[in-house]
């Protein structure tokens, strides 16, 4: 990655402090969260559940407010970066409207967001290439499966043309052939439209995969214990899984893994 | 034999299962009242003294004169008339009388079917409205909704005749206080129905809004209403036939002048049973097809939304 670029960094969090009220009493979701994003990398937020990796996302998106530090998208407050429609958010189910077909529901944000019909049409086109659905626009969502259904998520949230992809597990609840094959898919579609993409998962494989940043987080209360340069070249068949720096990379996300929990266990 | 011929067997049975019960029981129900007039007309019946019989149980009548049953499903005004004698009334007061007759089933079943229509529509506009309100104001949720409830809980029978009276007094007759009985009891069900199907996108939806920036309308007219439907139509359903009954109770307190309500009160006046198990038909019959016409509509609809497959 060519760090040397004087451009500001995508996502720039500093001491971020997040605290959930809650009746059994305050919950310390994200404590001192430092992590800088540069454009066109692909970070991946890795850690148990309760290590605020969903959380953290979602405060990016402005879905939820921290409560201390400092947090910039694209330079500006998170709530700003929204409206300006900085990040486009996937979420773990893909969550398409029944009653729209395919393409509707990749007009819904545009539609939202008032584009012209001609404009829009255009969009759904080119966003039905981009994740290989092309033919499906006038089918409905229970025509489709369940890896095609979340491909159409990722069609809507790349529709309006962000400049950054938040993914929160979305391959979680498919089976392993068709997330390896979603996976490939997805790192070739970032090499295609240069997008920063923030990805949540719980698999070790698949951040190890996927990203040129893996961020190692761990629970109570939320923090990053580790953030990795991936050495992996931008070309990754699915084989590179089996060579040696692949493995030497995960074996080190999982000793952060396991750092991170032997703290209160 | 495929699913649609068990259906069909299915439900013969459960009808032929009814319609036998519904002949055995006219026997008792109907026995003393037959000996009475068999001995007018000069049978011997056992025990012959009209006092004796008052005291013995149906049963045993039953047992002591079994040449009596066959009259017991041919009275003019039993207890309980038969199947055929209900059919025969209803077969004459439809068919065979002009719609435009006093005595036209059809003709009363109009009367009670516009209101009906017309309460529906009225008590499905103002619950969608209430439900609309309920949703997005929290201070509609806690003031509306309780009392709401509370109207449910007041017998309609106790209420209609205040309204139709207090309606009167401003000079307000005919269809509308039937009509507003009618939105009285359908509104509740549509209210319930809509706040529940309003609510019923998830967190994660709301969140996708969010993430568009999208305004409290377009969330309502793009994901809140389409997702409301399925709950709308059952709603709906229950609706309908309570309106139904608002129309037939409307009906009552008006002195029976017309409608399916008058024709069940004119008979109960007049000991006509027979008049008053075919309003009874009548009435069950026209509800059942508002609910089938309603469920057609939603399945058209639902299916054409792309929500039924």
């Amino acid at each position: 990655m060519n760090t040397e670029s004087t451009t500001q960094p995508v996502i720039e969090a500093r001491q971020l402090d997040l605290t959930f009220q809650t009746n059994d009493g305050p919950i310390h979701a994200l404590k001192d969260v430092n992590l800088t994003v540069d454009k066109g990398e692909f970070v991946s937020f890795i850690g148990p559940s309760g290590c605020g990796k969903t959380t953290f996302l979602r405060c990016i998106a402005a879905l939820e407010t921290p409560t201390g530090g400092t947090l910039t998208v694209n330079g500006m407050t998170p709530d700003e970066a929204r409206r300006n429609r900085a990040y486009g958010y996937v979420f773990q189910a893909a969550g398409l409207y029944p009653w729209r077909t395919i393409a509707k529901n990749i007009k819904l944000p545009l539609e939202i967001m008032g584009y012209s019909t001609t404009e829009q049409n255009e969009r759904v086109r080119s966003v039905l290439e981009l994740v290989d659905l092309e033919g499906f626009g006038g089918k409905f969502p229970w025509q489709l499966s369940g890896g095609m259904q979340q491909r159409a998520s990722i069609a809507r949230a790349l529709a309006f043309d962000a400049d950054i992809l938040l993914m929160d597990e979305p391959f979680g609840a498919l089976d392993e052939i068709v997330r390896d094959h979603l996976n490939e898919q997805l790192l070739a579609l970032w090499a295609r439209t240069e997008k920063t993409i923030g990805f949540v998962t719980h698999s070790i494989p698949e951040a190890v995969y996927l990203s040129t940043k893996i961020v190692v987080m761990s629970p109570r209360p939320g923090r990053i214990t580790d953030v990795i340069d991936s050495p992996l070249p931008k070309e990754r068949p699915l084989d590179i899984r089996d060579t040696p720096e692949f493995i030497e990379v995960a074996h080190r996300v999982r000793e952060g893994l396991r750092a991170g929990h032997a703290d209160d266990e | 034999m495929n699913d649609g011929f068990k259906a069909f067997w299915a439900v013969l049975t459960v009808l032929a299962v009814i319609v036998v019960f519904w002949y055995a029981a006219c026997i008792p129900m109907n026995i003393k009242g037959v000996l009475t007039e068999q001995e007018r007309a000069g049978a011997e019946v056992q025990p012959p003294s009209a006092k004796d019989r008052r005291d013995m149980s149906e049963f045993g009548l039953v047992l002591n004169n079994s040449f009596a049953i066959p009259a017991t499903w041919e009275q003019d005004r039993p207890r309980l008339p038969a199947p055929h004698q209900v059919a025969v009334e209803m077969w004459e007061t439809t068919v065979q009388k002009k719609i435009t007759s006093k005595r036209s089933l059809i003709y009363h079943g109009w009367v009670t079917l516009s209101a009906t229509i017309l309460g529906f529509v009225i008590g499905t506009g103002l619950g969608v409205l209430l439900a609309v309100g309920i949703v997005h104001s929290r201070v509609m949720d806690l003031s509306v909704m309780p009392w709401a409830i509370v109207s449910q809980t007041i017998p309609i029978i106790a209420l209609a005749p205040m309204i139709i009276v207090v309606l009167y007094s401003v000079g307000i007759q005919g269809i509308i206080p039937k009509a507003v009985i009618s939105a009285y009891l359908s509104f509740f069900p549509v209210v319930v129905g809509m706040v529940k199907g309003l609510r019923s996108p998830d967190a994660m939806q709301l969140d996708l809004l969010r993430t568009y920036s999208a305004s409290r309308s377009q969330g309502f007219w793009k994901l809140r209403l389409p997702a409301s439907m399925p709950y709308l139509f059952t709603s709906l359903k229950i609706g309908i036939a309570a309106s139904l009954v608002g129309a037939i109770v409307g009906e009552l307190p008006t002195g029976a002048v017309a409608g399916l309500g008058a024709r069940l009160l004119a008979g109960s006046y007049y000991g006509q049973t027979v008049q008053i198990w075919s309003a009874l038909f009548a009435a069950a019959i026209l509800a059942a097809c508002l609910v089938g016409l309603l469920g057609l509509v939603e399945r058209k609809v639902l299916k054409r939304m792309g929500m039924a497959q």
